[in-house]
């Protein structure tokens, strides 16, 4: 399907939607929380896509992944009104399921929930702080009145606990 | 984990882009310099995604997917050839569509540059600005060719017929080259004109073939060349439309450089 993207088929564009719009979409809405803010990322994700499909190294991680990612960069430049922090080409993301099936996708989706669930809440928030609203450690920290090395081990160690969870 | 234990925790704030100030540049430093760093930074952007895939929401509205289409549409793929696009009929169309040429030739070198940059950070900051500054420098030096306000004057002797011209844009350091033709005769069938680079020393290169349009006007868009080759001028030559590895027949334009 990229390959095609690559050679200028704008159906590829149309299927690749149908595919992955949904996990777009609901990244850019979790981080913005407006749903129109959420439709213009959403617009320029699956733009950027099709005006360079090169970005994405198939070699490297899957399509799904790594729209998620972009989606959550972009959001997040959107919400602190920035110009994109992050070129495409930079963002390399290793995942090892293969998520590539909608059915897939929810399995998985229902895991990393039950294991960011089981998560001690402190350790919760300051992940999905850091990851969903795009806040730095310094100001996580500030939020909480917690010290700045908690943090830290807070959110290294959630994404570790994620990481296992996926490696049984 | 491969990764080094005391970058540890840095390194997860940097893969979330939580990671700020001194911190963060500390951070791109030390991975500039480490492979197995990088590696983990991999890692853990995908543990990052496995959270965004794990959101839930409701379906994007049904208008979004048309307006995609819709803005896809108006953004056709450009084709990897761009030699048979150029249809109007003036100098000033031929250098307009030049520039164009010019620029998706040095874009592409741009591009090509930076891919190799990407090798460690720290060069590639500093050959970016560089990158920029050239890049600046390009569309300073090119404003009159490529601006629509730009007034275009072909200066000839009273009375005088126009005469076969050609204009060659040679960047040695890229190995791009981009050639304008005007008021060529029309040749017979199975021939072609050939451009040469003329080197300072050694035999001609071979620089691309062209056939005149009705209009008399021929172009070449960087042919393949050489690397490194220095032009002491460029010529041109009747032969076979196929071109020749060696020029057969007698110089019929000659340029001096400029």
């Amino acid at each position: 399907m990229v390959t095609a993207l690559k050679a200028g088929d704008q159906s590829a564009v149309a299927q690749l939607y149908d595919r992955y719009s949904s996990v777009v979409y609901a990244v850019a809405l979790r981080v913005l929380g407006d749903t129109g803010a959420a439709e213009d990322v959403l617009q320029e994700v699956f733009l950027q896509l099709w005006r360079n499909p090169a970005a994405f190294d198939a070699a490297r991680g899957t399509l799904g992944s790594w729209l998620a990612v972009i989606a959550r960069h972009r959001a997040i430049d959107f919400l602190r009104k920035r110009k994109p922090e992050t070129d495409l080409e930079d963002v390399i993301v290793s995942v090892s399921p293969d998520l590539a099936r909608e059915a897939d996708r929810s399995r998985a989706a229902e895991k990393v929930r039950g294991v960011i669930g089981a998560m001690p809440p402190p350790q919760r928030s300051a992940l999905e702080m850091a990851y969903f609203e795009g806040l730095s450690h310094s100001e996580i920290a500030g939020k909480t009145g917690e010290p700045l090395g908690t943090i830290k081990t807070r959110i290294r160690t959630g994404l570790m606990t994620l990481r296992k969870a996926f490696q049984t | 984990m491969s990764t080094h234990e005391q970058f540890a925790d840095d390194l997860a704030l940097y893969a979330v882009d939580a990671l700020t100030g001194e911190d963060r540049a500390a951070m791109e430093t030390h991975l500039a310099g480490c492979s197995a760093c990088r590696v983990e930074l991999e890692q853990l952007r995908g543990d990052g995604a496995l959270l965004a895939l794990s959101t839930l929401g409701p379906k994007p509205p049904q208008r979004a997917r048309q307006r995609l289409l819709d803005a896809v549409a108006k953004e056709p793929r450009v084709p990897a050839s761009v030699a048979q696009t150029e249809t109007r009929r003036s100098w000033w169309g031929v250098l307009g569509w030049a520039a164009t040429a010019a620029a998706i030739v040095f874009a592409a070198s741009l591009w090509k540059e930076n891919a190799a940059l990407k090798q460690t950070l720290a060069s590639a900051n500093a050959q970016a600005m560089q990158s920029a500054r050239e890049l600046e420098d390009i569309r300073r030096i090119a404003a009159p060719i490529i601006e629509p306000e730009a007034q275009v004057v072909t200066v000839v002797a009273l009375k005088a017929q126009p005469q076969p011209g050609g204009k060659a844009f040679y960047l040695r350091s890229r190995g791009s080259l981009v050639f304008l033709a005007t008021n060529m005769p029309p040749l017979p069938p199975n021939k072609a004109y050939e451009l040469w680079l003329i080197p300072k020393q050694g035999a001609a290169i071979a620089a691309g073939v062209f056939k005149p349009d009705a209009n008399g006007r021929g172009t070449v868009i960087n042919p393949p060349l050489p690397p490194g080759a220095e032009a002491k001028t460029f010529a041109i030559t009747v032969e076979n439309e196929a071109g020749s590895p060696v020029p057969t027949s007698p110089v019929v334009m000659i340029g001096a450089g400029e």
